[in-house]
């Protein structure tokens, strides 16, 4: 199989619109401050981290595709841009880009809007909504800003499902049918999908954002960074549990050498957190948890742990980086993210950073 | 692993079909299906799973559900949480199960391709947290089983078997687009059999949409016809297993036919509207074809996309002319949503399962209600029942969003 290597990195989260803003946040290792979200038909208000706006209007709000859309096809254009930058700014970006969108709560906004109009008298439901409403609406939209999209797919799955959307890009730029492949992983919130987690985790923080790999076949066009290896998803059953398919996801990642980072999917919750806390009991070395500073941004929240990983070993901090993803209700699955230019992680321990924990 | 992998063999792997499950608006199972779709029959009726006293259309192809479920591995508390989606997926992944003679596993790949998933689970969600806010009882339950992924576990709990899950949302291309995917993790060596389908049940919210939209035909269904005047809305579920040509063989299993060629792409025309000139759907029926290394003259029949809306059906049929050639006088075209309606995410797949049925029982499925030919349509519209000599057959599947799907299946002799 080909090798593949990041060629560029995208985020936008409730750090703010870029890499830089999620690195600094990790970096600084407090959890961000929370917000109020107005409950209909509640008191108290639900507590959300909502991505602020950003200092200045994004000049790719003004293509006509973005008229009218939902904030994330916003992040999923922020992110896809800026993982792309360097590529785009090539004089001849001519390549074939695949693109992958992994969703797990999509575009909630624009479907409880219609939905509720559609209570309130169908007649009247607005047939502007209803497209926004599809998964597949933000790929849509990324394809037609970016142009030269040849080769599109939007996956649906818990945030573990992330990594099986990376694992699609890599075969596509194996079987040599893109050049280049964008996977991103978003989500949006809304009162709605912040009432659905209160009722399954009263500890988790309901965030939103974005967060995208560019990953590609050339070593020319590495960002310093290569997926050394995805791991068997490890599907959960009647008989084989979250405790089970996290344990054989680490086994699976086999031994890591000193001084690399695992980037891990810990929230809040000793319950939900407790199959993957013992999966990794044996790890000594740095790591970090992104949805402890960021909040539940699901899909978004497992391309920031892909992405922070990838970031950790481009800096120069880490020579490899381990992420693992233990989902809510589908699998288990990791990955291991190495220097480019080592070939492999031997390096010894990396400079630690704010918030990895040693 | 899942990354990396092995390299592709030398020649590709060929995929064959040894069991298919279907469920329609005219029935259950391959049989009540192939008997409908063969004569024609027509499956619409006026709406009663929610109220369209409000809406412009009224009638849709609803699927009565049997009493009860296939025995399977699931107990009744998992059984009592199948939603009315699950239930179609269910039973379809059943009989594909049966059919192919598989025994249970831990490594059963699963790909699925939905629009909505859950969303009746979805919409009862929204409606208990709006009417009555602090009524908690049964919303994290429906919280989760809203979800896609989730239904799938149901099903291979239900066959006794595990694997790695992929859910498939591409719009209206999302159950071609799952049997294509599957069908190059076989041909590429990265697995030796999987289960693939499609799924989606009526709900409220799309059927809204559709109607919003004024997509919705208000008298009857006819794709391709001169005064089509939009789609109507169906449900359902299919489900095929598929495997390498060898696996078959070994096991000794009967083969429905064989996957040849898929074709996929994306068309960055407009959200919902396809390219006016057809041009990415173009594209694709040529991909698929340099895949299946078939050309349009060796296509016996063509299940067209087909929607009955005035702009999907102009751009397919400019298309297929482009596409076909000289070829497009002779080259029988029908669309099987004239039958049982636009079922979404399951369209691909039941579509296929349809070009399977042609394939095994050499006939032709009509479109019993066409009438005025338009004249884009450079082809024949197949709108009577007939027998025919069918060797490969081309299925095509388009998406809000754009992405389309192109699928090519032989006889198996």
């Amino acid at each position: 199989m080909s090798r593949v290597f990041i060629a560029g990195l995208g985020a936008v989260s409730p750090a703010g619109w870029n890499v830089a803003a999620l690195s600094e946040a990790l970096d600084k290792g407090e959890p961000l401050p929370t917000q109020p979200m107005e409950r209909p038909g509640w008191k108290k208000p639900l507590q959300a981290r909502l991505v602020p706006n950003p200092a200045v209007r994004p000049e790719f709000l003004a293509h006509p595709r973005l008229r009218r859309t939902s904030p994330i096809t916003h992040y999923v254009v922020a992110a896809a841009l800026e993982a792309m930058a360097k590529l785009r700014a090539n004089p001849d970006p001519k390549f074939r880009l695949g693109l992958v969108v992994c969703l797990q709560s999509g575009c909630v906004n624009y479907t409880c809007r219609f939905f509720d109009e559609t209570l309130k008298d169908p007649a009247t439901a607005s047939p502007l909504l209803f497209p926004e409403t599809v998964y597949a609406a933000p790929a849509s939209h990324v394809a037609a800003v970016l142009e030269n999209v040849s080769l599109a797919s939007t996956l649906v799955g818990d945030p573990s499902a992330f990594l099986q959307g990376v694992a699609l890009g890599a075969q596509w730029l194996d079987e040599n049918r893109v050049d280049v492949c964008l996977v991103i992983g978003a989500e949006e919130t809304n009162w709605i999908l912040a009432d659905a987690l209160w009722h399954l985790e009263r500890s988790a923080i309901l965030t939103a954002g974005a967060g995208a790999l560019c990953i590609c076949r050339e070593p020319k066009l590495s960002a310093g960074v290569e997926l050394a290896d995805i791991t068997d998803p490890q599907t959960y059953s009647a008989h084989h549990g979250r405790m089970q398919a996290a344990r054989t996801m680490r086994g699976q990642l086999g031994k890591s050498s000193p001084g690399e980072l695992l980037c891990d999917s810990l929230g809040n919750s000793s319950r939900a957190d407790a199959p993957e806390l013992a999966a990794w009991r044996d790890w000594t070395g740095p790591r970090i948890s992104p949805k402890r500073i960021l909040g539940e941004g699901l899909m978004a929240a497992a391309a920031w742990q892909c992405v922070a990983a990838c970031d950790a070993v481009a800096s120069g901090r880490f020579a490899a980086a381990n992420v693992s993803l233990v989902g809510f209700n589908q699998q288990a699955i990791g990955a291991r993210f190495v220097r480019a230019d080592s070939g492999i992680s031997h390096l010894s321990a990396g400079k630690s950073i704010g918030n990895i924990r040693s | 692993m899942l990354f990396p992998t092995t390299s592709p063999p030398q020649t590709p792997s060929r995929v064959v079909i040894t069991g298919a499950g279907i469920i329609t608006a005219l029935g259950l199972g391959w049989k009540h299906n192939a008997k409908g779709f063969r004569s024609g029959k027509v499956a619409f009726r006026p709406v009663s799973l929610f109220d369209v006293s409000r809406q412009r259309a009224k009638r849709a192809a609803e699927i009565d559900l049997p009493a009860a479920l296939p025995s399977t591995h699931l107990n009744a508390r998992q059984i009592a949480r199948l939603d009315r989606a699950a239930s179609l997926l269910l039973l379809a992944a059943c009989e594909a199960w049966q059919q192919s003679g598989w025994k249970p596993t831990e490594s059963l790949p699963l790909f699925l391709g939905t629009t909505a998933g859950g969303m009746s689970l979805g919409e009862a969600y929204f409606r208990q947290a709006v009417q009555m806010p602090r009524n908690h009882r049964r919303q994290p339950t429906r919280a989760v089983h809203y979800q896609p992924q989730v239904q799938a576990r149901l099903v291979l709990d239900a066959l006794g078997s595990n694997g790695p899950i992929t859910i498939v949302s591409n719009a209206c291309a999302s159950g071609g687009n799952a049997i294509g995917h599957a069908w190059e993790l076989i041909r590429y060596g990265r697995a030796e059999c999987v289960l693939a389908g499609g799924y989606d049940a009526l709900s409220e919210l799309v059927f809204s949409g559709f109607d919003a939209l004024q997509a919705l035909s208000t008298t009857i269904c006819r794709p391709f016809d001169a005064r089509r005047d939009g789609l109507a809305l169906g449900e359902g579920a299919a489900v095929v297993a598929l495997e390498t040509l060898e696996s078959a063989r070994r096991r000794g299993a009967s083969i429905l036919g064989e996957l040849i060629g898929y074709g996929t792409s994306i068309d960055q025309h407009h959200l919902t509207q396809p390219h006016p000139h057809g041009d990415t759907t173009l594209a694709v029926m040529k991909q698929a074809c340099a895949t299946a290394g078939v050309t349009p003259g060796d296509i016996d029949y063509l299940n067209a996309h087909g929607t009955g809306t005035v702009l999907n059906d102009s751009s397919e049929a400019l298309a297929i002319n482009e596409w076909a050639g000289h070829r497009a006088a002779t080259l029988p075209v029908s669309s099987t949503k004239a039958s049982i309606g636009h079922l979404l995410g399951a369209a691909g797949a039941v579509e296929a399962v349809i070009c399977l049925m042609t394939l095994l029982e050499q006939w032709l499925p009509p479109e019993r209600l066409f009438e005025t030919p338009d004249p884009a349509c450079k082809f024949p519209i197949v709108h009577k029942p007939r027998d025919a000599r069918v060797n490969v057959v081309l299925s095509n599947s388009f998406g809000f969003g754009g992405v389309n799907a192109t699928l090519i299946l032989r006889r198996w002799t």
